[in-house]
């Protein structure tokens, strides 16, 4: 346990000591936010169904925060961790792999959460954010979205050969998934073809979920992304668990 | 007395390549036992059969009472260890290295202590990326000794770092070393194993050619004893013939040299007083012992390279 703390702590550190992934974590989504609220504010519109831009954007750029320290931040740490050795390190203490593991989970959840409230009160300060939503469904849809993720990032991190392979992976398989499931700008602007193409991405099942949540659907109009989510949840973390290297 | 260390009959292959070879030894307590040899003599795969990190493909290997493969988690809060290929995140700071790496060990020696012994006080708080090779590896020796440990594992401590560097690790770990610990070493400088080790394996092609203290090693093996000596005027032939009694003699102009077999022990002896028993005038008077170096030389026929 006080290993875990210790872990927990110095990982913590050491994430806002790297000033790219703070940067994309933290800073990054609420320039954006600024962005495109100054140039659409968040007046409601029918194209949103009497919502705004920045009501629409505050769910979809959490969803874009998960995404990141996901796919980038976690795997190229896990994977840098494995090629530098410094897991090596680790095994021949008495440390188990768990709080390694565990440590890297709570780390990237808090500083995500922290990404996500950052963008909330500035939404709420700056362009009066509506909320419809049950704030305890949004926590729980944040939580499986997050872990989601998460544990995607673990198996890329531990097929991946290096941790150059992995950035290199890691960057091809977000950006795309960034613009085409409606995390980066809202989906009304895509094509209807590309919409298509969109149910094939993870990451359209976490906007679409935080979306629902934040307008206050209820759970029962999202059992698909439920679903999924769950899916590639238990899948991912079997699979990594398998695919675990040490060096 | 039981060996704190055993190892019988050790092999370890990579698909077809035999890394180690029926390798068998024992290490007692107490003492600095190294593992010498080229790169890619079998070295830090049979040191890290015995940390746990690797299984071995056949053999008994006992440490600290149990085997590695089985209580690799016993072994890791009773052993310190320093790995060949290992590091830290870049920007953790020193203090917090040792700082998270105790909150690992029930019974984790002070590692405030630990920064002083160390000489690494001053640099307390700088990130690990901004350390000297030195820096670094006293670092992992502070790490290793956390668990304050009966043995300690070090592979190739000083492999890269420059001589002054060297010479303040060998300082180290001959503390170390005062204080009862056992210590299991790998190197690949043979200066290194002779001013260190109690006994010392030489490893070839994964197998044990030789294993001794480093003294023994030399006075059976390590062949001849020179002793090198100028004189101003022609060698008289009577010297000449007396020194052929004791030893082979080399005469280039001014420069001489008496080759001899390092088990007689008294050579300088009686070159020495054979000059001035004939009144020979003589300057720069050297010994050169022979060294693990010779040694290896003479049981594999190759020079140690790096």
């Amino acid at each position: 346990m006080k290993s875990l703390l210790k872990m927990t702590w110095m990982e913590s550190k050491l994430f806002l000591r790297e000033p790219l992934g703070a940067f994309f974590t933290l800073v990054f989504p609420l320039m954006m936010l600024f962005l495109f609220g100054s140039i659409y504010g968040n007046e409601p519109t029918e194209y949103f169904n009497g919502r705004g831009t920045v009501d629409i954007s505050v769910p979809a750029y959490t969803a874009m925060i998960i995404a990141t320290t996901s796919l980038v931040g976690l795997t190229i740490t896990m994977a840098s961790y494995r090629e530098k050795g410094i897991l090596r390190r680790l095994r021949t203490t008495p440390v188990s792999p768990l709080v390694i593991l565990v440590a890297q989970v709570i780390v990237l959840f808090m500083m995500t959460a922290i990404g996500m409230i950052l963008l909330v009160v500035a939404g709420k300060l700056v362009y009066q954010l509506r909320f419809d939503g049950n704030a305890l469904s949004v926590v729980a849809g944040f939580i499986l979205c997050s872990l989601s993720f998460f544990a995607l990032g673990f198996v890329l991190a531990g097929l991946m050969p290096t941790a150059r392979t992995a950035q290199v992976v890691g960057m091809v398989l977000l950006y795309p998934m960034l613009f085409l499931s409606g995390a980066g700008f809202p989906r009304e602007l895509l094509p209807e073809a590309i919409i298509k193409v969109s149910t094939f991405l993870p990451l359209t099942y976490v906007v679409t979920l935080l979306r629902g949540l934040w307008i206050g659907d209820p759970w029962s109009q999202h059992l698909t992304e439920v679903f999924v989510l769950v899916g590639i949840l238990v899948l991912g973390v079997l699979i990594s668990i398998k695919t675990f290297r040490w060096e | 007395m039981n060996p704190i260390v055993k190892v019988e009959g050790l092999h370890k292959a990579y698909c077809a390549t035999v890394a180690v070879d029926t390798v068998s030894f024992e290490v007692q307590e107490g003492e600095i036992f190294g593992m010498v040899g080229p790169n890619g003599a079998g070295k830090t795969t049979t040191i890290e059969c015995l940390e746990g990190l690797r299984k071995p493909d056949r053999g008994q290997v006992t440490v600290l009472g149990v085997d590695p493969q089985h209580d690799a988690h016993f072994l890791h809060l009773h052993a310190g260890m320093q790995l060949q290929q290992s590091n830290l995140p870049e920007r953790m700071k020193v203090w917090e290295a040792l700082d998270l790496y105790s909150s690992f060990y029930p019974k984790a020696a002070k590692w405030e202590e630990l920064l002083v012994q160390l000489g690494l006080e001053e640099k307390r708080n700088a990130p690990f990326a901004k350390l000297s090779g030195g820096q670094k590896q006293r670092l992992f020796i502070a790490l290793a000794l956390l668990p304050d440990p009966q043995l300690i594992f070090l592979d190739e401590l000083t492999t890269g770092l420059d001589p002054q560097a060297r010479h303040a690790i060998w300082e180290l770990i001959s503390e170390v070393r005062s204080k009862g610990k056992t210590i299991l070493l790998t190197t690949h400088y043979m200066e290194e194993a002779e001013r260190l080790c109690d006994r010392v394996a030489i490893l070839d092609h994964g197998r044990i050619v030789a294993l001794d203290t480093p003294e023994e090693l030399i006075r059976s093996l390590g062949g001849e004893e020179r002793i090198v000596f100028s004189v101003d005027s022609k060698l008289p032939p009577e010297f000449e013939d007396n020194v052929r009694q004791i030893g082979q003699l080399v005469v280039q102009g001014e420069r001489v040299t008496v080759h001899g077999e390092t088990s007689q022990g008294s050579l300088v002896v009686d070159v020495v007083s054979l000059l001035s028993r004939q009144n020979i005038q003589f300057r720069n008077l050297q010994t050169e012992q022979p060294t693990l170096e010779d040694v290896f030389l003479k049981l594999t026929g190759r020079e140690m390279k790096d």
